[in-house]
């Protein structure tokens, strides 16, 4: 055999790997330098500039749509993890009782519907509740939201859980701890990390949708992909470039967080 | 014995009894805002379409699924194929299909890649993956549509460097929208590949080699074989948010190259007719049942569950 033989290569596959890593991060990084430029064109470069941030921060509309997106991502990532935790605990680290499948199946039913079917569903019912009770506010955001932040909020809270086992939650219940104080003092510590991961990931998720949220937004209740999209459809200045690459760093700042969050446990 | 056997299931039916109240308000929510809109839906699909939008209510009718395949002639009542609906639902799954084949065409040698570095180097190729998934859909679209536009970089530079003198369209293409769902899909090819490939024992790969199997006997007679269940997990992962896309047909393809999401959504924007918008959705959600079904029905008989 020659020396150069390996098992483990395929000829062509570190090529065609490389290749897809350039796919991957070519266009995106393409797309954060033009936030720098200083011409008005996203492709003409015209030397560097900060300007287009400058302009994006004094957008009102920016901002407030901006504020509108936080705001829905807060709350809607709030509810799902609470919901998800304790939902999670109710279905790990347990017998096989009836009723478990169709709870998996039930938390996990938002991932398997098409975002776009989803959304003409909650704007069917949502118009109809706005004609009943009159309210179009903001929270039909916070509970499409909350709905749909739950699978992810719950996905690494039952992995946290599944690799938790109950010896120390019995011990707390042999010393007498009622079953609060051992949830927060025993339970609580040890899932934290699952629970900061699912909040960012429901964060996150909550920060990017696009699809539902444009289809049950009342008027005025842009957030800030829903305003991009409307922005991309009259044609663009650099100005999206550089809302975009305040939006990527932010997604990527929580992706690290939560991928070392979920390195220590290992 | 028979009564400390009724203690342990009393105390067995207080447990269960508190499982269900701890996840009553998941699974409330997602009663109330995602499951139980769709049995409207349902129903909204068999009811007739109003004037200006909505329906008018418990007057039923099956004009919805009706149109979803048929239309009749205004003047004389024939009843012809819905043409343009048969074409936008046979390209989306072509165009869901095309994208598939080409994400597994380049997630399969990243995954390969990926899985035989050495053990602490892969978490940083893992973390490169996992960063444009998590990462906006539309900014990623959007990034693609400043490559391929008609002054965008890609013509920029072919012009430039003279290979062409007018620039390509590319954009409102099949292939734009394509291209675009294969970019921003990617990621959930790579990483159930991945986990299946990195389970994979190489020692059956050396003994492949060992009885004088090729480079190209190995990965289909080996490899492939192994990893069957990452190749269908990733292809199913890929396949339904192409097949229902609609950010990445609405600005790639422009309105011209419509995809059923675009199409659903048109029946309740300007199409006004939220019955035909109601059975289109459910057609999309039945195809959608039909390829989990029979990513279930794989996933079981490998053995391998998770995706």
């Amino acid at each position: 055999m020659d020396k150069g033989f390996s098992i483990r290569r395929m000829p062509g596959f570190t090529f065609i790997a490389v290749a897809c890593f350039l796919f991957l991060y070519l266009p995106v990084i393409t797309l954060s330098i033009f936030a720098f430029n200083a011409g008005e064109s996203i492709a003409l470069w015209k030397g560097f500039s900060m300007r287009w941030f400058v302009a994006a921060w004094a957008n009102t509309d920016v901002r407030e749509a901006a504020t509108r997106s936080f705001q829905v991502a807060f709350v809607a990532a709030t509810c799902a993890t609470i919901a998800a935790t304790m939902a999670a605990i109710a279905t790990t680290r347990t017998a096989p009782y009836r009723g478990l499948t169709f709870k998996f199946a039930f938390i996990n039913q938002p991932l398997m519907v098409p975002e776009i079917v989803t959304a003409v569903a909650l704007l069917i019912v949502f118009s109809r509740i706005k004609v009943w009770t009159g309210y179009s506010g903001i929270g039909y955001l916070f509970l499409a939201h909350s709905a749909f932040c739950i699978p992810f909020a719950y996905m690494p809270i039952r992995a946290r859980l599944e690799s938790m086992d109950l010896t120390l939650e019995k011990a707390a219940a042999d010393l007498y701890a009622p079953p609060w104080a051992a949830f927060r003092y025993v339970t609580f510590p040890l899932l934290w990390p699952g629970i900061l991961s699912g909040f960012m990931l429901a964060f996150v998720i909550s920060l990017d949708d696009v699809v539902i949220t444009n289809l049950i937004k009342s008027g005025g209740q842009e957030t800030l992909p829903t305003y991009m999209l409307g922005q991309i459809k009259r044609g663009v200045t650099p100005e999206i470039n550089a809302i975009s690459v305040v939006f990527l760093l932010l997604s990527i700042v929580v992706v690290t967080v939560f991928f070392f969050v979920n390195k220590k446990k290992v | 014995m028979g009564s400390a056997q009724d203690i342990v299931t009393s105390e067995e039916r207080r447990d269960i009894r508190n499982r269900w109240l701890l996840s009553a308000p998941a699974l409330f929510l997602i009663a109330i805002a995602a499951i139980g809109p769709l049995f409207v839906v349902l129903l909204y699909s068999v009811m007739l379409k109003g004037d200006y939008g909505d329906v008018k209510f418990w007057s039923f009718s099956r004009d919805g699924w009706f149109e979803v395949f048929f239309q009749k002639d205004i003047f004389d009542d024939t009843v012809s194929w819905a043409d343009a609906h048969i074409i936008v639902l046979w390209r989306s799954i072509r165009l869901a299909s095309y994208t598939t084949l080409l994400a597994l065409v380049l997630g399969f040698p990243t995954a390969y890649f990926i899985a035989t570095r050495d053990e602490h180097r892969r978490d940083v190729w893992l973390f490169l993956i996992t960063i444009p998934f998590w990462t906006n859909l539309l900014i990623r679209t959007f990034a693609i549509q400043e490559l391929i536009r008609n002054e965008g970089l890609v013509n920029s530079v072919l012009l430039g460097l003279g290979v062409i003198s007018t620039p390509i369209q590319m954009m409102y293409t099949d292939f734009a929208v394509m291209l675009g769902m294969a970019y921003v899909f990617l990621p959930l090819m790579v990483l159930p590949l991945y986990s299946s490939m990195e389970k994979m024992d190489f020692r059956l790969v050396e003994a492949g080699y060992d009885l004088y199997a090729g480079r190209f006997q190995v990965l289909r007679k080996i490899i492939i074989p192994l990893v069957k269940p990452g190749i269908i997990a990733g292809s199913i992962l890929v396949f339904i948010p192409a097949l229902g896309s609609y950010v990445t047909p609405r600005m790639l393809g422009g309105g011209k190259i419509l995809m059923l999401g675009n199409l659903i959504d048109l029946q309740f924007d300007q199409g006004r007719n939220w019955p035909l918008g109601a059975a289109l959705s459910i057609t999309l959600m039945a195809i959608v049942m039909v390829a989990l079904l029979f990513y279930v029905r794989n996933a079981s008989k490998s053995g391998a569950g998770h995706g």
